[in-house]
């Protein structure tokens, strides 16, 4: 099984997203990361889903995600030409003595610090999955309080935009 | 891309109004016929919106049952010219729309009020989703500010139906009530069919609101490919004058585009042996030549055989489900798969398809109709003279038939023999699920579409008594027959109190058998003869009496034990056509349908009858 990055054009309406969410789980998908935000037209939202899977099952999933009558676009991204990134605020231990190390390993990961108390830092970075992976086994030295993640957004490389297709000109 | 628009609509209830002439019962084309005048804005309630909406639409007759949520629409609808035909249970309703659906090719209509109606309707919606049938449910909910919090009879019915509907609507402002209702009908008809749910809470039904028709459609993401590919179209017709061993295996599709016509002609022209689905039976007529019968679990050996050692399958509107392929990788080894679906989700989904067709069975087989013929002109014609020898032999060996029982009782087989020959190719009939409905499937012959009515998907007991009820009301000159089991009649017999009362003369022959028969033959056959909880005591204790029961719903019951009695007894019923007739048949139990493909085996292991496999000659195989 390879992990597979979807871009799913839907309308923005209550309840799409319990109809595509729901459509994996009852096809015995399981969704690895989910993003979701509206897009250049607001009438639609754009739903980023990375699922593990064989093709030939994905290609039935997408078929029938097809089927849904909100989904306006399916676009597969391959990695070799799409930009992908995740986001990763993290609470991190660092008192007086540790704090500079902490400081080296954000700057070495061109991360940011957001937040400073007096026993931690917390830290925002952006990245592909790896380099977030990364990043955390740095921190995980210090100690790690508290970390939230955000699902992945893809956007395909070059001047083609899967936004332009016909579909969402009429919505 | 082209947006459903009202006049795309408007093409579809004439198609619609098409398909209902094909049947030639020319009185049920009034209704779509009233469909789409423009309406000029005119103040109403929500409710009258809805009621005006389904007007306009052509709707001619809805089943429901009020209760609180729903409440507001049924005083528009009092004055309507809509029938609404009261049931006794909400999942009457939403099988009574189904039968008419299924037997008139235009959408059924089911009413419901929130919470506990609502979830009444969740099996016939289930029902119509697995047999894509076109039914518009529509459903009272609480009133918005009330949503959310556990308000009386309040169910969040849009979740629960979200797997088991085509598609569905919770409508949040009563001047979306016209758009929505059209968008719910051309959803349920166009494309592959299916159910859509429109749940509408109290207070949008209350509010004022302006009615104008027609409204403009708004599904852009909605875009069902009603043309193939004409490279793949060219490709299946080379296939299919080539190949030495080719079947047409066609599913319910064809019923549902209308495409029985061409389907002859495209049998006819290239010689191949055509097997019909469950869900098909009647498309093609019964008595052809080149009908094999039925596949699957209890299909005619020849068309289990015909399918399991073809080098070339042509499905037309069918699913290769697991009734039909049996242990699916044991399944037509040899063959090459053209996939013709209207839904692209269906192809490849069980079985690889060599050459996938998208696209309505209508235009599927009129082209593949132009390009065998180009095919032919060019000099290919299949030789199919060996392929037909071997199958006449299977069919002259391994007819479909049936042992008289042994203990001197009535044969279940016999009593849906004679009822099928008596009652004629122009009679509809609706059968429930479990053994009756596979010896209706056997011992009817189908000749023309929309005469068979069956759960075949879902295999919903107690469908029969509704489904045949909606069936009469969409064809109300039409003889419709229930065959019923005792089993699926004790579940939904209540709608014959709605028959007796709203003029709907329906017949329906409970084949009793004491037990829940299927289930008791599946005891015999796997579970060493443990009859655990299958019998019903409906032979032993007369429990309850079909008769008494039958006189007690307004209908006339009748009771036949014997074979002599037969056929005056079916003739007695047919006989009587101003009210409901039910027919005890008390046949005895230990009958089994034949042949049999045992559930999760390949079809290779069919079985003739119990402890008989088939014998072929592999070297001729």
């Amino acid at each position: 099984m390879t992990m597979h990055t979807l871009s799913v054009l839907v309308e923005n309406k209550p309840g799409v997203l319990a109809r595509v969410s729901g459509l994996f789980s009852r096809r015995g998908f399981n969704i690895d990361s989910l993003a979701v935000g509206e897009t250049e037209n607001p009438d639609v939202s754009r739903i980023t889903i990375v699922v593990n899977a064989d093709s030939s099952p994905l290609e039935q999933v997408t078929k029938q995600l097809n089927k849904l009558v909100n989904v306006l676009k399916i676009v597969e991204l391959d990695p070799s030409t799409s930009v992908a990134r995740e986001l990763l605020l993290v609470k991190v231990r660092a008192d007086r003595n540790a704090r500079g190390q902490v400081l080296e390993t954000v700057s070495l990961f061109r991360a940011r610090v957001v937040d400073v108390a007096a026993d931690t830092l917390t830290i925002e970075a952006t990245g592909t999955p790896d380099k977030l992976d990364a990043l955390l086994r740095d921190l995980e030295s210090f100690g790690i309080k508290e970390m939230v993640q955000s699902g992945q957004v893809a956007i395909g490389r070059g001047p083609r935009a899967i936004t332009a297709g016909p579909a969402l000109r009429a919505a | 891309m082209t947006r459903p628009t009202p006049e795309t609509l408007a093409h579809s209830v004439r198609r619609a109004r098409s398909s209902a002439e094909t049947t030639g019962d020319n009185d049920h084309t009034r209704a779509a016929a009233a469909a789409a005048p423009a309406v000029r804005p005119a103040q109403v309630s929500g409710a009258g919106s809805l009621v005006r909406s389904l007007e306009a639409l052509g709707v001619d007759v809805v089943f429901g049952i009020p209760g609180g949520a729903i409440l507001p629409a049924y005083d528009p609808l009092y004055d309507s010219t809509v029938r609404h035909i009261l049931v006794r249970h909400e999942q009457g309703a939403g099988h009574a729309a189904t039968g008419y659906a299924q037997a008139t090719g235009r959408v059924g209509v089911c009413i419901a009020t929130s919470g506990p109606g609502a979830t009444n309707l969740v099996t016939p919606i289930a029902d119509a989703y697995m047999d894509s049938v076109p039914l518009v449910a529509i459903t009272g909910q609480v009133a918005r500010p009330a949503i959310g919090t556990d308000a009386f009879q309040e169910a969040d019915i849009q979740g629960i139906t979200l797997p088991i509907t085509k598609h569905n609507f919770l409508v949040q402002d009563a001047s979306e009530i016209p758009r929505i209702l059209a968008e719910a009908f051309h959803l349920a008809s166009t494309g592959r069919p299916g159910p859509v749910l429109v749940d509408i809470p109290k207070d949008v039904l209350q509010a004022e609101t302006t009615f104008a028709w027609p409204p403009t459609l708004d599904l852009p993401g909605y875009r069902p490919t009603m043309h193939p590919h004409g490279k793949q179209i060219r490709e299946a017709a080379r296939l299919m004058t080539t190949a030495r061993r080719p079947v047409l295996y066609v599913g319910g599709g064809v019923l549902k585009a209308g495409a029985t016509e061409g389907l002859r002609r495209l049998a006819e022209l290239t010689g191949i042996p055509v097997v019909t689905t469950l869900m098909a039976l009647g498309a093609f007529p019964d008595s052809h030549r080149q009908h094999l019968g039925m596949p699957g679990m209890h299909g005619t050996v020849a068309a289990v055989y015909g399918l399991q050692k073809a080098d070339l399958i042509v499905a037309l509107g069918a699913r290769f489900d697991d009734r039909v392929t049996g242990k699916l990788d044991s399944f037509a080894p040899d063959a090459t798969v053209v996939h013709a679906d209207i839904d692209p989700a269906e192809i490849g989904k069980n079985r690889h398809a060599d050459v996938p067709i998208v696209g309505d069975a209508r235009y599927v087989i009129d082209e593949l109709l132009a390009a065998v013929t180009a095919e032919r002109a060019a000099g290919r014609v299949a030789e199919l003279g060996d392929w037909w020898t071997q199958l006449d032999d299977l069919r002259a060996r391994y007819p479909l038939g049936y042992e008289e029982p042994s203990d001197g009782t009535l044969s279940p087989q016999y009593v849906i023999k004679r009822l099928g020959e008596i009652a004629g190719p122009d009679a509809i009939y609706v059968a429930g699920v479990g053994q009756h409905q596979m010896w209706a499937s056997q011992f009817i012959s189908y000749e023309k579409p929309q005469t068979w009515l069956n759960s075949g998907g879902l295999g919903t007991m107690g469908y029969a008594v509704p489904a045949a009820m909606g069936a009469k009301v969409g064809r109300p000159d039409t003889v419709v027959w229930g065959i019923d089991g005792d089993g699926c009649f004790q579940m939904t017999n209540q709608e014959l109190a709605t028959c007796a009362l709203e003029g709907i003369p329906v017949k329906i022959a409970v084949i009793n058998n004491g037990n829940l028969g299927m289930v008791r033959q599946w005891q015999t056959l796997f579970y060493g003869e443990r009859y655990s909880n299958t019998d019903l005591g409906t032979h032993k204790h007369r429990i309850p009496d079909f008769v008494k029961l039958a006189e007690a719903l307004g209908c006339v019951g009748l009771r036949c034990e014997t074979a002599e009695d037969v056929d005056k007894t079916i003739e007695a019923a047919m006989s009587i056509n101003d009210a409901p007739v039910v027919i005890d048949f008390v046949v005895g139990k230990d009958a089994m349908v034949w042949p049999m493909v045992a559930a999760g085996t390949s079809n290779d292991e069919i079985m003739f009858a119990r402890g008989v496999r088939p014998t072929f000659d592999e070297d001729d195989i």
